[in-house]
C-alpha cells in the first residue's frame, strides 16, 4: 500500500471473537509508530456472541477530530471469512485499498475481485497452534495483525508486537505474540488490481 | 509529568475521579455509562482507591446516597445516563438546592420511548434547569480534565456538576489520553475542606425545614427563606462562570493544557459565518468549516464546553457580526426548537448586528452525522434563508 497521513479502517468480525481487541492493539501499535491521532470506535447494536460486529478505526498524523462512522475505509480486516456471505466488506473498500481475511483458503479460491490488495493467513490455525484457546473459543485478535502487518508499511510488526507486550502478561503474552508471529509468517499478499491488469494486458 | 495511555472516554472518566481521591462512589449500571462504574469497583475492591464504593438499587438512590455523603463533608463521585438520569431528577434539584459539590458523569444517550442506548443529548440538555452546572467534552482528554477541574469548581462554589460525553461516540471509543499524575492532580486540587459542622460533639440539624419567611435558627442566627437560598444558587451559579474560567486558566499552569474556559472556537477570526454546538458535534463542525474554507467560504465554530451557567457574553461577542450563524444540537425542546439554538437566540437579541439564524436538530438516537453533512447544511445556510430542521431524516 501507498503510505499515508490518514488511514480509515473497518474490521468486521462476531461478538466474542476479539474484533475490538485487535483494534485496540493496532491503534496503540500506530500510535508507538508515529500517529498521533488514533481511535477504535466498536459500533454497537444488540450485543451477543456470535453476532456480526464491526469497529470503525481511524490512524492520523494529526489528532483525531471526527467520531463519525467509516463510510470509505482504506482497509477493511475481516476475522471470520463467513462474514462474507452476510456483509458486503469490499463495496465501500478506496481503489488501491487492503482486504485482510482470515481464511483456511488461498486468495484465489476465495474469488474476491476488485481494484484493491488481498492479504489472506489462516490466524484461526495460527491461533489454535499458538494455544490461544479461551473457554473453548479460538481468539484471533492478535493473529489477524499479522496478515495486516505484513501487507502493510506504516505500522510494522515490532510496534504489534510492543502493544501486544502492554495488554498481556505472562503465558497470553506469550502465545499471543506466537499467533501473530506464525499468521505473519504464512500470509499470502496478492494485488488484484495489478492482476486484473496483467490479464488485461 | 502524565503518561499517554490509549483508552475510552469511561477509563479516562473513572482515571479522573480516581486520581481526585474521590471518598464516596454510588452509583447504578446504565448502557452506556457501566463501565465507568465497573472500573471504578474494581478500583476499589483491589484497594487501589481508597473509597467507599456504595451498592444500590436505582439511580435515584445513587444520587440521594452521594448527596447524603456529600453533607457530611466527603468527596463524591457518580454517573449515570439517559433514563437513569431521569430517575435522579428529584434528586438532582435537591442536590442542587443543597450545594452539595458532587461530580457527575452523565454519558450522552438518548431517551426512551422508542428504547435506544445510543447517543444524543436530550437527556442532559433536559435537565438545565435543575441548578447543576453542565460542562460537554468535545474529545476523552477533555473528559479527563473536566472531572479533575469539576472537584475544584463544585468545592468553590458549593454547586454540583454534570460532566457530560457522548455516548459509544466518546464512551466506547479508545484515543490517546495524557493521564497525569498522582502529585500533579494533588497540586491543582487540595483535600475538601470539612464544611458540615457535625463534629460528633454537638450534633445539630444541618437540613433545616425552610419556611418562606427567614427566621432565627436553635442558635438565634437569621437562617435565610426558601427564596433567599434560591436567590443565592442563582446568583452564585451566575457566578461560578468566572470561577470555572479561573480553574482552567489554574489548570494551564499545572497540566500545560487548558480547554478555553466557557465557550472555544476555531477558524473564527476573520469568519462570516459560524457553526455552534457542544460536545463531540463541535468537533465534528470543526471539520465542516475546514471543507467549507477550501470552497473559499469563511466558516468559523463556536463550540459551547459550559451550557448551565449559560455563557452569554462571550456568544454574543463571538456570534456578532456574523452574517450567519448555524446550530447544531441533539436534542430539541419539543413544541419549539432546539435548545442551545433557543437560548442562543435570546442572548443574541443583544447583537449590535443580529446574524441570520438557523438551526438542525442531528444524530437522535445514535443517528451518524458526518462532517460532510454538517458542511451541506451549512451551505446552504449560509445563503440567507433562515431555518430550522432535522437532518437526515429519512422516509
Amino acid at each position: 500500500m501507498k503510505r499515508h497521513q490518514n488511514y480509515e479502517i473497518i474490521w468486521h468480525g462476531r461478538g466474542g471473537q476479539g474484533a475490538v481487541t485487535a483494534a485496540k492493539v493496532f491503534t496503540e501499535a500506530a500510535y508507538y509508530a508515529g500517529f498521533k491521532g488514533v481511535s477504535a470506535k466498536p459500533t454497537y447494536f444488540s450485543e451477543r456472541r456470535g453476532a456480526p460486529v464491526s469497529v470503525h478505526t481511524r490512524i492520523s498524523l494529526e489528532p483525531i477530530r471526527t467520531f463519525s462512522n467509516v463510510l470509505f475505509p482504506d482497509i477493511a480486516v475481516v476475522l471470520d471469512e463467513n462474514l462474507l456471505e452476510m456483509v458486503n466488506v469490499t463495496s465501500n473498500l478506496k481503489a488501491g485499498g487492503l482486504l485482510v481475511i482470515n481464511s483456511s483458503k488461498s486468495a484465489h479460491d476465495l474469488h474476491i475481485n476488485g481494484p484493491f490488495t488481498i492479504a489472506v493467513s489462516n490466524a484461526y490455525h495460527c491461533s489454535e497452534t499458538a494455544g490461544l484457546i479461551v473457554e473453548g473459543n479460538v481468539l484471533v485478535s492478535t493473529s489477524i495483525l499479522g496478515p495486516l502487518v505484513a501487507a502493510t508499511n506504516f505500522v510494522g510488526i515490532d510496534n504489534v508486537r510492543k502493544a501486544i507486550q502492554h495488554k498481556f502478561r505472562g503465558k497470553p503474552l506469550d502465545r499471543n505474540l506466537k499467533a501473530l508471529e506464525l499468521a505473519f509468517e504464512n500470509t499470502e499478499i496478492v494485488d488484484l488490481q495489478m492482476m486484473s491488469f496483467i490479464a488485461q494486458a | 509529568m502524565g503518561e499517554i495511555q490509549i483508552i475510552t472516554a469511561n477509563t479516562a472518566a473513572a482515571l479522573a475521579a480516581k486520581l481526585c481521591r474521590v471518598q464516596v462512589v454510588s452509583a447504578y449500571p446504565i448502557t452506556p455509562q457501566t463501565p465507568v462504574t465497573e472500573e471504578l469497583a474494581e478500583m476499589v475492591e483491589s484497594g487501589a482507591l481508597k473509597a467507599e464504593y456504595l451498592t444500590v438499587e436505582s439511580e435515584h438512590s445513587a444520587l440521594a446516597s452521594v448527596v447524603a455523603a456529600s453533607q457530611v463533608g466527603a468527596r463524591v463521585f457518580t454517573a449515570t445516563s439517559a433514563n437513569g438520569l431521569l430517575y435522579m431528577h428529584e434528586m438532582l434539584h435537591w442536590a442542587a438546592g443543597s450545594r452539595a459539590p458532587i461530580v457527575m458523569a452523565c454519558v450522552n444517550r438518548g431517551v426512551g420511548a422508542p428504547w435506544t442506548i445510543l447517543n444524543d443529548q436530550q437527556d442532559t440538555v433536559s435537565q438545565r434547569d435543575t441548578g447543576w452546572i453542565q460542562l460537554y467534552c468535545r474529545n476523552s482528554q477533555e473528559v479527563l480534565d473536566s472531572v479533575i477541574q469539576a472537584y475544584r469548581i463544585a468545592e468553590q462554589v458549593q454547586i454540583p456538576i454534570m460532566v457530560c460525553y457522548d455516548g459509544f461516540i466518546l464512551s466506547h471509543t479508545s484515543t490517546p489520553v495524557d493521564v497525569p499524575s498522582q502529585e500533579e492532580v494533588d497540586r491543582f486540587l487540595p483535600p475538601l475542606e470539612d464544611r458540615s459542622g457535625i463534629d460528633g460533639q454537638t450534633a445539630m440539624n444541618i437540613n433545616p425545614l425552610i419556611l418562606s419567611d427567614p427566621r432565627p435558627n436553635a442558635n438565634g442566627v437569621v437562617m435565610p427563606g426558601y427564596m433567599e437560598f434560591r436567590y443565592r444558587l442563582q446568583q452564585d451559579i451566575l457566578g461560578s462562570l468566572d470561577t470555572i474560567k479561573a480553574a482552567d486558566k489554574e489548570f494551564l499552569d499545572i497540566f500545560g493544557r487548558n480547554w478555553d474556559g466557557s465557550t472555544w472556537t476555531y477558524r473564527m477570526e476573520d469568519a462570516e459565518h459560524a457553526m455552534v454546538s457542544m460536545g463531540s458535534l463541535a468537533s465534528e463542525c470543526t471539520l465542516a468549516a475546514d471543507s467549507l474554507r477550501e470552497e473559499g467560504l469563511k466558516v468559523g465554530v463556536v463550540g459551547v464546553r459550559v451550557y448551565r451557567p449559560f455563557p452569554a457574553s462571550e456568544i454574543v461577542e463571538s456570534l456578532s457580526g456574523m452574517k450567519t450563524v448555524t446550530f447544531f444540537e441533539k436534542d430539541v425542546s419539543y413544541g419549539y426548537q432546539g435548545a442551545l439554538a433557543m437560548d442562543a437566540r435570546a442572548a443574541m437579541y443583544d447583537c449590535s448586528s443580529r446574524p441570520a439564524i438557523s438551526s438542525y436538530v442531528v444524530g437522535l438516537g445514535g443517528r451518524d452525522v458526518r462532517p460532510d453533512q454538517l458542511a451541506k447544511a451549512t451551505l446552504e445556510c449560509t445563503k440567507g434563508a433562515t431555518k430550522f430542521c432535522w437532518l437526515d431524516v429519512r422516509s
